[in-house]
C-alpha cells in the first residue's frame, strides 16, 4: 500500500507554508519522498488564485492591512479565499500518476474525504454540481483550490471548523455570492487537531494509502 | 514538427482554459519543461512540453477554453537535441496523459494560417506603408506567428530613434469579430477588476472630492535632466525621469503641510509621521499602487531607483504585500500617456492624490513677453472633508516652488 506522510504544522504563516510546499513538491517530483498531507491553520490571510490575474492591489490591501489581514496572490486554481484561525487547512502533495491521472477525480476525492469527515460529526454535507467545494445546503463549509505540476498536487482545501465567519465579509468567496458556514455555526464543537485526525483517516481511505506521522530525522 | 494538444486531465474533463503561455514563439524549450498552464475546475495545471525544440506556433490565445486534444501549439524539433544529458527520461512517466479512450469528436482546430506570417491587420499594413517597412523582415509574435502592431513598432524602434517608453505603447487593437457573431459578449470581471471597481466607487462615496490645478514651469528641471541624463544612466543603469523630482517636491510639501499626509478613519484623523508615497503603476489589465517608503529621506537617485524597482516588479507581479500597503499620499502620472490634466480618485484612506500631466513646451507670458517654456499641469484631488481649498493650494504652491526653484544637485 502507498504511504502518505501526515504533517501537522499547527499555526503557520501562509508564506512559510507556501515555501514548504514548493520544497516538498520538488522532492516529490524527484521521488525522494512519499505523498504528503500537510494539516495546518493560518493566521488571517486572504489569498487570490491566478484565475483573476489578481495581484496585490492597494485598494483592498489597505483595508485588509487595517483589519490585520495579510494578502497573497498565489498560483493555485480558484478565485479569492480567506484563511484564518479555526479553519483546518490541508495541503496534499500527491503524485497523481501513482493514484489516478485524473484531475477531476482528485478534486471529487478530496471533497469526499471532507464530506465523510463531516458525517462523523453528524453534519450532512454534499456537492453542488459545477461548484467545487463542500456545501451544507447552499452554504459553503469547505473551499478547494489546487495546483498541479507534473502530476504532483499542491494547495488543497480549507474546512471551516470554528472560523470567525465575519472575516468572509472582506471577500466574495470564490467569486460566488453564496453564504459560508462552519462546523461551529452548525452547532458542532470540535478542535482542529481532532477534526484533522478524523479527516486524515478518511483521506487515507479515499486515496487508498496508509497514513503515517512524520518521523523526525 | 510536434503538435502540442490540450491534454486530457481526467475522464470527466472535456475542455480546459489556457491561462498562460510560459514560452513565446521562437523560444527554445526542453522536453518536460513547462510550456503552458491550464485551468480546469479550480485546478491550475502546468503542462510540460512533449518535445525539445523551438516553439514554432501558438494557436490558442490565453484565456480561451478549448476541447481536449485540440492542437494548441507546434514545436519544431531540433534533430540533435535529445533529453538533457545525464538525465534519461523514464519512458513510463510520459508528460502527456495517455488517452484511455478515443477522444470525443471535438471540433477540429482551425488550420494554421497558410502564409508564414499570418494575416495582416489593416493597422499593421498601414504602419508598414507609412514607414516604408518590408513586412517580410518583421518577426511576428502574435497568435500563430501573426505580425502585430507591437512587432512593427519594435522593428521601427530598433531601426530608428530611442524607443518610446513602454507605458506609451498603444494596446493592440482587438481583432474584429467574424461576420454573423453575436452582438454582445459577456465576460465576468477578473478578481482584480472587481477590486479596482469596488475601491473606486468606495472612494467616490467616501470622500468629498475636489480637484485643483496648478501650472508648473519645468524648464529648469528639463534642462537639468537633459544635462545629467547620460551620466545618470551610466552611473545607475536606469534613466532619469521627472518622477523622482515630483515625488521629492511632494514629500517636501507634505512636510510643510502634514495634514495632506493624514488619513481619515470615520471621524478620526490619523496623522502619519512617515511620508510613504504611492506611485500608481498601470498593469496590463489593471493598476496597482506600490509605495515608496520614507520618500522624504531619499535623494533623487534613490527615489528614481525605488520607482523603477517597484514599477518593474509590479509589472512582473513580484511585489510583496507590504510593498503596496501603508501609503500616506499618492501620485499618478497620466502625462506619460499624453494627458494634459486629470482629476484622479483618492486612494482610500488617504486624503489627497497628485496627478501629473504631460510636460510640454508651451508659449507662456513672462514679463509681458511670450516665451517657450516646458510646462506641466499638476492636479491635486483632495478630500474636502478634511482639507480646505486654501490649504490644498498652499500645498500645491509649495510643490510648484520646489520644482521651479530646484537647487539640489542630482548626482
Amino acid at each position: 500500500m502507498r504511504k502518505c506522510c501526515l504533517r501537522e504544522l499547527g499555526r503557520t504563516d501562509y508564506g512559510q507554508a507556501l515555501e514548504l510546499q514548493h520544497q516538498l513538491i520538488a522532492e516529490r517530483q524527484q521521488g525522494l519522498i512519499p505523498d504528503q498531507l500537510l494539516l495546518l491553520e493560518h493566521p488571517h490571510v486572504i489569498t487570490l488564485g491566478r484565475n483573476g490575474h489578481a495581484n496585490n492591489l492597494l485598494a483592498s490591501a489597505e483595508v485588509l492591512s487595517r483589519a490585520g489581514i495579510a494578502f497573497y496572490p498565489t498560483d493555485r486554481g480558484g478565485d479569492v479565499t480567506y484563511h484564518g484561525p479555526g479553519q483546518l487547512v490541508g495541503y496534499p502533495i500527491i503524485d497523481l500518476r501513482e493514484w489516478k491521472r485524473d484531475v477531476g477525480a482528485y478534486v471529487r476525492a478530496v471533497e469526499q474525504a471532507i464530506i465523510d469527515t463531516l458525517a462523523d460529526y453528524g453534519i450532512s454535507a454534499s456537492r453542488i454540481p459545477k461548484l467545487t467545494g463542500v456545501w451544507v445546503d447552499d452554504r459553503k463549509i469547505a473551499a478547494i483550490g489546487v495546483r498541479i505540476s507534473r502530476w504532483v498536487t499542491s494547495h488543497g482545501f480549507a474546512l471551516n471548523v470554528s472560523t470567525d465567519l465575519n472575516y468572509f465579509q472582506y471577500i466574495v468567496p470564490c467569486g460566488l455570492t453564496k453564504p459560508v458556514t462552519s462546523m461551529a455555526a452548525l452547532g458542532v464543537r470540535a478542535g482542529l487537531h481532532e477534526v484533522g485526525q478524523t479527516l486524515a483517516a478518511h483521506f487515507g481511505r479515499v486515496f487508498d494509502c496508509e497514513m503515517g506521522e512524520l518521523i523526525h530525522d | 514538427m510536434t503538435d502540442v494538444v490540450m491534454p486530457q486531465m481526467g475522464e470527466s474533463i472535456v475542455e480546459g482554459t489556457l491561462t498562460k503561455w510560459l514560452k513565446k514563439p521562437g523560444e527554445r524549450i526542453e522536453r518536460d519543461e513547462p510550456l503552458f498552464e491550464i485551468s480546469t475546475d479550480k485546478v491550475d495545471t502546468e503542462i510540460p512540453s512533449p518535445a525539445a525544440g523551438v516553439v514554432s506556433e501558438i494557436l490558442v490565445e490565453e484565456g480561451k477554453t478549448v476541447g481536449i486534444n485540440t492542437v494548441v501549439a507546434r514545436i519544431k524539433e531540433s534533430g540533435t537535441v535529445a533529453g538533457p544529458e545525464g538525465t534519461p527520461l523514464p519512458p513510463a512517466s510520459s508528460p502527456e496523459p495517455p488517452a484511455p479512450e478515443p477522444p470525443p469528436p471535438a471540433p477540429e482546430p482551425a488550420p494554421a494560417p497558410a502564409e508564414p506570417s499570418g494575416p495582416l491587420s489593416p493597422l499593421v499594413r498601414k504602419l508598414a506603408r507609412e514607414h516604408n517597412l518590408d513586412l517580410s523582415q518583421v518577426k511576428g509574435t502574435g497568435a500563430g506567428g501573426r505580425i502585430t502592431k507591437q512587432d512593427v513598432e519594435a522593428r521601427l524602434a530598433s531601426a530608428a530613434a530611442p524607443p518610446p517608453p513602454p507605458l506609451a505603447a498603444m494596446p493592440p487593437m482587438p481583432p474584429l469579430p467574424p461576420a454573423g457573431a453575436p452582438r454582445t459578449r459577456i465576460e465576468p470581471m477578473s478578481a482584480m477588476r472587481m477590486k479596482i471597481a469596488e475601491h473606486m466607487v468606495l472612494s467616490k462615496q467616501t470622500s468629498a472630492h475636489v480637484t485643483t490645478i496648478h501650472r508648473v514651469d519645468m524648464t529648469k528641471l528639463a534642462r537639468m535632466r537633459e544635462r545629467y541624463k547620460a551620466d545618470f544612466q551610466a552611473s545607475y543603469g536606469f534613466s532619469l525621469t521627472y518622477m523622482p523630482f515630483l515625488t521629492r517636491a511632494a514629500a517636501v510639501a507634505l512636510r510643510h503641510f502634514p495634514l495632506l499626509n493624514a488619513s481619515l478613519d470615520g471621524n478620526n484623523i490619523i496623522h502619519h509621521n512617515e511620508i510613504n508615497i504611492g506611485i500608481a503603476v498601470a498593469l496590463e489589465n489593471g493598476l496597482i499602487v506600490p509605495v515608496v517608503r520614507g520618500a522624504d529621506e531619499k535623494t533623487v537617485a534613490g527615489l528614481q531607483r525605488a520607482i523603477v524597482d517597484l514599477a518593474t516588479r509590479a509589472r512582473s507581479r513580484q511585489l510583496k504585500p507590504d510593498e503596496v500597503q501603508g501609503g500616506t499620499f499618492s501620485i499618478t502620472n497620466f502625462g506619460s500617456y499624453g494627458s494634459l490634466v486629470g482629476t484622479p480618485i483618492i486612494n482610500q484612506p488617504q486624503v489627497a492624490i497628485m496627478g501629473v500631466g504631460t510636460v510640454e513646451k508651451t508659449p507662456v507670458v513672462i514679463d509681458d513677453a511670450i516665451a517657450i517654456r516646458s510646462i506641466c499641469l499638476l492636479s491635486l484631488s483632495f478630500d474636502h472633508r478634511l482639507i480646505d481649498g486654501a490649504l490644498a493650494d498652499q500645498f500645491m504652491s509649495k510643490v510648484k516652488q520646489v520644482l521651479e526653484e530646484w537647487s539640489e544637485e542630482v548626482l
